[in-house]
């Protein structure tokens, strides 16, 4: 998919200048709350006119202030998850469900509910009205709803946002299946760096209703000074590997990756699956020599590219593993007593448990090699299944 | 005492009167009242509290004062009243039509007021994603709105009827008190206080008119708890 936004329009105090082009099946607007990402999407949705600009998805204008038009929204064929869910309260979740596809002629009806029932695991709800829903639920079935509308352009607006954590890694699997396999591109608003690292083709970080950068997720979160303030923390280098081996014994997996051998707790997939790997800064140490007596499983070799002080206390040290840039989050002290300096080779070390749920996701990558596999199961989500 | 509890023709005739005549008011202004409870709800136009006003003064106003401006308008020789005659026939001065029209209009404030309150309590958020589903704004209506304001409607349909049953004032004043056509419960009861020996009958009709108001309000209490629980719960 490719999307071009060139709009302006005023909200009050909040200007909202946008103007962007970008591509790829799940673009991400990321930025903290506040930037301006929910009305840019209420614009590409048709819930805002712009006061002036053009949107286009593929080709099909949507807006253009200039030539008078505006799409309105129940004619965009463009579907929205709502951060709160917006469920009809009345309906049961089948009503629910099979809303938006009553109102697309017969022969735009591509989405089956079979199809959906399984992707999200939602086939047990049927009856239920989304008042007894649980809140991962909730937001499956919003997502299904949108889905089943079919739509040309999938809108999702914080959708976890007001889950807790183990909603969010019960859903993120589903949004990674619907990203793969469901071929509706999907806009994926956000300011959750391990969201947008782990789903992104492409990402458009947004700030004080202006864009900031857009690229790949390699290149625009390695930047951190692009990342939310709140964010720094979870900031880190993303980088794509893919499993080569299973070792069921100590219940390891290793990803081959363009910096070298990785060890990270065991994955249920394929091996030969392209997976993305989110390495914090703050969890990479560095040595000046190669580590004896260490029980940190990762070493890559690298060397120092750049050093950038961040505050009083910490250094964030890029490394160049072979091509691959990695980030470090180091204290000064640290810095001075190794002696780092540009050119300097170094050792990155990164414990395996370091790889956890929330930095490991399918990249959008193996799609085409695992496009018909169905089987990301994680323990949990097996669980909430059987339920 | 024997058959004390027995109406008499007459009576029965001013309960079955009442009944159609509140029934048609209540029914006749539901469309109307469920256009201008959105359109008070939803839009902003110069002059709305001016219409706001206009729709709520017969609450206010003295019933007799709402029922001499009726009579003043849709007569014979009021200007919509001559109007309807000639042009289609309808006549509302001493017929129970205009009484009726009378109950209608003294309902019409209760209605508006339960309707538009209910409306403005939609999270009109849910209609925005109706939008985003396919439904243009005519679907999201019928589909969304209507069904969450349906408790509302039903309320504001009960108090209008309970309202219409009790109307003497601007009834009495527009289209007379005339037995068999346009003495309705209250006016009935009113009669039967100024002749000599007509406590029985009027505690009779009492009694009807008690029963008639509970019967009204059990049914609309068990048609909101019918309604909230689809809406609410499993």
């Amino acid at each position: 998919m490719t999307i071009e936004v060139d709009v302006a329009h005023r909200l009050g105090v909040f200007a909202l200048e946008v103007r962007f082009t970008s591509q790829g099946r799940l673009i991400a607007f990321f930025g903290r709350s506040g930037a301006g990402k929910t009305s840019l999407v209420n614009v590409i949705g048709g819930l805002i006119r712009p006061d002036r600009g053009r949107v286009a998805v593929d080709g099909t204008t949507l807006v253009d202030t200039a030539s008078g038009i505006f799409v309105p929204a129940h004619r965009r064929r463009v579907g929205y998850v709502f951060q709160e869910g917006r469920l009809f309260p009345h309906l049961t979740v089948r009503q629910n469900l099979m809303f938006g596809r009553w109102f697309r002629p017969p022969q735009e009806r591509k989405v089956q509910l079979e199809t959906v029932l399984d992707l999200l695991g939602i086939g047990h709800l049927l009856q239920r009205r989304p008042g007894a829903l649980s809140g991962g639920e909730k937001q499956r079935v919003a997502i299904g709803r949108a889905l089943l509308a079919s739509p040309r352009l999938l809108l999702m607006d914080e959708p976890l946002a007001a889950l807790d954590d183990e909603r969010k890694t019960e859903i993120l699997p589903f949004i990674e299946r619907l990203r793969d396999e469901a071929n509706i591109p999907i806009i994926y608003v956000s300011h959750s760096l391990a969201e947008v690292s782990r789903l992104a083709n492409s990402i458009v970080v947004l700030r004080n209703g202006r864009v900031v950068a857009v690229g790949d997720p390699a290149e625009v979160l390695s930047r951190t000074e692009l990342v939310p303030h709140d964010a720094v923390e979870e900031a880190g280098a993303v980088i794509e590997a893919r499993i080569s081996q299973h070792d069921m014994e100590f219940g390891l997996s290793t990803l081959q990756s363009k910096a070298g051998p990785l060890r990270a707790p065991y994955l249920d997939l394929p091996v030969g699956t392209v997976v993305r790997v989110r390495i914090r800064a703050r969890d990479v140490m560095i040595a000046n020599a190669p580590p004896v007596g260490l029980s940190a499983l990762n070493v890559l070799p690298g060397i120092v590219v750049k050093l950038r002080k961040s505050g009083e206390t910490a250094v964030e040290v890029t490394i160049d593993c072979n091509g691959v840039k990695l980030e470090a989050r180091l204290t000064r002290k640290s810095v001075e007593t190794l002696g780092l300096a540009t050119e300097l080779p170094v050792y990155a070390v990164l414990k395996s448990v370091a790889l956890d749920k929330s930095t490991l996701g399918r990249s959008p990558l193996s799609a085409g090699l695992h496009g018909a596999d169905l089987g990301v199961r994680l323990p949990d989500e097996r669980a909430d299944r059987s339920r | 005492m024997d058959g004390w509890l027995n109406l008499s023709p007459e009576e029965w005739t001013a309960v079955r009167l009442s009944v159609r005549v509140a029934t048609v008011a209540m029914l006749t202004s539901l469309p109307i009242g469920i256009a201008v409870a959105y359109v008070l709800a939803r839009c902003k136009f110069p002059g709305k509290s001016f219409v706001d006003g206009l729709v709520l003064l017969p609450l206010i106003l003295p019933p007799v004062v709402t029922g001499y401006l009726l009579l003043l308008t849709f007569g014979r020789r009021g200007m919509i009243g001559s109007f309807l005659a000639d042009q289609f026939g309808i006549v509302f001065s001493f017929r129970w039509t205009g009484a009726a029209l009378a109950c209608a209009v003294m309902g019409f404030p209760l209605m508006v007021r339960a309707i538009r309150l209910s409306i403005e309590a939609v999270d009109r958020r849910l209609e925005e994603a109706a939008g985003t589903l396919g439904a243009n704004p005519f679907w999201a209506f019928v589909f969304v709105t209507f069904p969450l304001i349906a408790p509302g409607i039903v309320a504001g349909m009960i108090l209008c009827f309970a309202k219409a049953m009790g109307e003497f004032g601007a009834t009495i004043t527009f289209v007379s008190n005339i037995p068999g056509e346009t003495q309705t419960l209250p006016s009935a009861i009113y009669t039967f206080t100024q002749v000599p020996g007509g406590e029985a009958g009027a505690l009779r009709l009492t009694l009807v008119s008690i029963s008639i108001s509970m019967a009204a309000l059990m049914v609309s209490e068990l048609m909101a708890r019918w309604v909230g629980r689809k809406i609410w719960t499993e």
